[in-house]
């Protein structure tokens, strides 16, 4: 997974280039101003209401029942189980690359987390879809983590490996 | 007869002396304005207007909510006219909000703002307006700023005396501005006064929900009533209106409808009324009308038929209903906070009377009467009167209160807002306005509580204030600071169509009730597909369902084929955000009706009719993302004979899974909410 990481990052790098490149009026752009700016420290918690999640094995299966049922409500519109990235990334491999406080913040805390999260920027860079606010609760974005690593275990037969990342 | 007549001539040409002299003096911006106007008017940017101003649409059928003090239109609220923007009266959730006795009306001529009170206080839950031709009230929902609820009124014509809301919201009180014959039938109109009969509707309100019922009637004499006002505070559980044309004239009405010097004005005792309702003096009868009511959770109209309806004769029940006489050709009818002084307005005198409730009450009990009509007695006119403000100008027509002893009264003829003390009949201030107002709202200038800060005048005409923009111009609303002694001009903008009336309220009392979103998880809609798993398509006969939903940035299904000649197609949208200020359009090309704009968790459903065989193009109308002209499909028509298979799918997948609804709703079912 940190080559997937790694990937990503270059991939965001790319863009940056091309786009800080491309324009004339760089100066104007956002992304010039923001480099101009101190780069902020990248929390590998995100920014949000959640602090300490604490994982559990084995998992919690009514948790992943319930997680499912939101994923196929409010989800999977835009993200596929598997890596496959259609308005938003597959989820395939989310919990081996994001710590549980990122994920769970990014769901419920979109908007600030497209603000102002290096990590949530880069992916919107990708996507150039916001993320929409979607209105799930703390509890219901934990319900939709348990899924998720379900789904790792399944997809890439490997779950939690950013679980302590710093 | 014949030196009324004269009369009358003379007055109107006196009157219309008096438009064109003040026409054509001293009316500049120059002299009006003062310096800080535009700055008292400014809302900068980022911050909020203190006010929400409601404004009926008249002609236009609807309703437009403006910001006070910068003047911004902010919405348009469609309420009895079809409104393709949103697809209101097109979606079939929403097609049924037009059913009347008479049909399918999908428009009319909406006039007087009322919003819910408690305790005589505006609480920003509900706002009702009458539509005037097809007699109709309709409720709309302050947390989403929808039309909800329709109530068609029985027997009744041109609804123009409503839907005037008592200090609880128990009733909203209208009368019929047409006498007509009940139950209708085919008689000379040269009969009228012996066919021809006028009804007071009291509409009763739930207190929980807000759901209209029409509670009773009472049969009044075949006159014109006009506006009314309910009590407040001592005078509560009363109602006040203006009648006129008590000369029961059915032509020529401008001259024939002027004989008497006296109209009257109705006072009705609703209390006692609910009590005659109570001891069965009421009589009912077969009649038909409409009641339109959308189902919260699924947000879908179910129309119903009533069939019946209950009157009160004011013979069968004395002290029901009063009549004292009212200055000439009556129109304003207003209550000031106190609940004491009752304001009547004659277009065609030149004073003012304004009542004492007091009085009235203690002419009722000596029986101070002056005989009666059909066994309603007539108090006398002195014996209820407070006092006479006398010529404070021309055309008096509205008034409100400023919470401070001050009324504030729209001259029509003169074209002016008078300001005078409520007490003491002294006049205060008056300021010109351009030109020929009508109404005229303070925020809660109609309720116990009103906070006298600013004034709109409704204008009927508006010659030199803006861009012109053809024989027609926008009718203007000019706004006034009232909380020094002399009022200011401050600000004049357009309106949409002519509004009749406005409420204004505090800001803060709507603002934290707004709905951000409909909750998916809430959303009760037979046909919603609740996640993109379950958007699909059925066939049911002839019929196609389209299960479709709609994300940033695309719709799902994409692709549609199997659609037939014969078919009739139902896309049913619903908006998978939750996020407000997300709403996803929907438009199919030759579509005949309209498109849809669906809030989000929201279902709306559009009724499409193929015309040719082909491949059409559908999309999103309203620009939500980066991506926003990527979302869009096609829909394949075949002919009605050929054999293609119903086919659907997003990225080449077919999305079959029919089952997996049922498992997601099973097991949104088991979950714990936390
Ligand atoms: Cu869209």
């Amino acid at each position: 997974m940190k080559q997937l990481l790694i990937a990503l990052g270059g991939l965001s790098f790319v863009f940056l280039i091309s786009c800080g490149g491309g324009g004339e009026t760089a100066s104007q752009s956002p992304a010039a101003t923001a480099q101009e700016a101190e780069p902020p420290k990248a929390d590998p918690k995100g920014i949000g209401e959640v602090k300490e999640v604490n994982l559990t094995d084995p998992l919690e299966e009514s948790m992943i029942t319930t997680g499912k049922a939101i994923y196929e409500m409010k989800c999977s519109a835009c993200h596929k189980l598997t890596d496959q990235r259609v308005v938003g990334p597959g989820w395939a491999g989310v919990t081996n690359k994001r710590r549980p406080e990122w994920i769970m913040n990014m769901i419920t805390n979109v908007d600030v987390m497209l603000a102002e999260d290096p990590q949530a920027q880069k992916l919107l860079e990708e996507c150039l879809t916001r993320m929409p606010n979607q209105g799930v609760s703390i509890g219901d974005a934990r319900a939709l983590l348990e899924f998720m690593r379900k789904n790792d275990v399944e997809t890439v037969g490997e779950k939690d490996q950013a679980a302590n990342q710093i | 007869m014949k030196t009324n007549t004269i009369f009358l001539t003379l007055f109107f040409l006196l009157v219309l002396g008096a438009v064109f002299l003040t026409d054509c003096s001293q009316r500049t911006t120059q002299t009006i304005v003062e310096g800080d106007a535009a700055q008292q008017a400014y809302v900068p940017p980022g911050e909020y207007d203190e006010f929400y101003a409601f404004m009926s649409g008249g002609f236009s059928g609807q309703v437009t909510a403006y910001g006070l003090p910068s003047g911004r239109l902010l919405k348009e609220i469609p309420v009895f006219s079809k409104y393709p923007e949103n697809g209101y009266g097109y979606s079939e959730e929403t097609k049924a909000m037009f059913n009347t006795s008479y049909g399918e009306v999908p428009w009319d001529d909406s006039h007087h703002i009322e919003l819910s009170q408690t305790d005589g206080e505006f609480d920003g839950r509900w706002l009702f307006v009458n539509g005037n031709n097809t007699p109709r009230i309709a409720r709309v929902d302050l947390t989403t700023f929808e039309t909800v609820e329709i109530l068609e009124i029985p027997d009744v014509a041109g609804l123009h005396c409503a839907p005037f809301i008592t200090e609880n919201s128990e009733y909203l009180v209208s009368g019929t501005r047409f006498s007509v014959p009940i139950p209708q039938e085919d008689v000379g109109i040269d009969t009228y006064q012996e066919n021809f009969k006028g009804l007071i509707n009291y509409v009763s309100v739930d207190p929980e929900e807000g759901h209209m019922e029409l509670a009773f009637q009472i049969e009044m004499p075949g006159y014109n009533y006009d506006l009314a006002r309910n009590g407040k505070g001592k005078s509560h559980g009363w109602s006040f209106l203006t009648t006129y044309n008590s000369e029961q004239a059915h032509t020529l009405l401008e001259v024939n409808a002027s004989q008497k010097d006296k109209d009257l004005l109705a006072i009705v005792n609703w209390k006692k009324a609910e009590e005659y309702l109570e001891q069965g003096k009421g009589q009912t009868r077969e009649t038909s009308f409409y009641h339109n009511l959308m189902d919260e959770s699924t947000s879908i109209v179910n129309s119903t038929e009533v069939t019946e309806t209950t009157i009160l004769n004011p013979q069968d029940c004395p002290g029901m209903v009063y009549f004292i006489p009212v200055p000439k050709s009556p129109h304003g009818c207003d209550v000031d906070p106190t609940g004491e002084f009752i304001v009547g307005n004659g277009k065609l005198s030149a004073d003012m009377s304004i009542y004492s409730f007091d009085k009235l009450m203690a002419a009722i009990e000596s029986e101070d009467f002056a005989g009666d009509i059909n066994g309603i007695p007539i108090i006398n006119y002195e014996s209820g009167l407070h006092g006479i403000l006398q010529k404070p100008g021309l055309g008096p027509l509205h008034t409100e209160f400023d919470g401070k002893g001050n009324a504030y009264t729209t001259f029509f003829i003169s074209s002016e807002v008078v300001k005078w003390d409520v007490e003491s009949l002294e006049v205060l201030d008056r300021q010109s306005t351009f030109y020929s107002p009508g109404h005229l709202v303070i925020p809660g200038g109609e309720t116990r509580k009103p906070e006298g800060k600013y004034l709109v005048a409704m204008n009927k005409i508006t010659k030199d204030r803006y861009l012109p923009t053809g024989p027609e111009l926008a009718h203007s609303a000019q706004l006034f600071d009232i909380s020094g002694e002399k009022m200011k001009l401050v600000l004049d903008f357009p309106t949409k169509g002519e509004p009749h009336y406005a409420q204004a309220i505090s800001a803060g009392k709507i603002v934290p009730n707004v709905k951000k979103f409909y909750r998916i998880e809430d959303n009760g809609h037979p046909r919603a597909a609740k996640g993109e798993g379950q958007a699909r398509v059925e066939r049911e006969g002839k019929e196609v369902h389209v299960y479709m939903t709609a994300i940033r940035s695309h719709l799902a299904p994409d692709n549609i084929e199997g659609i037939k000649m014969d078919d009739e197609v139902y896309f049913h949208i619903t908006n998978l955000e939750q996020d407000w200020d997300v709403p996803h359009g929907f438009a199919v090309q030759g579509a005949t009706n309209a498109e849809l704009l669906v809030m989000p968790g929201q279902t709306r459903t559009l009724k499409w009719k193929p015309f040719k065989p082909g491949v059409f193009a559908f999309y999103c109308t309203d620009f939500c993302s980066a991506l926003h002209q990527e979302m869009s499909g096609y829909v394949r028509v075949s002919p009605a004979n050929s054999d293609v298979p119903l086919k659907w799918g997003l990225n080449n997948e077919n999305t079959t899974a029919t089952n997996m609804r049922e498992q997601a709703e099973q097991q949104l079912a088991q979950r714990v909410d936390d």
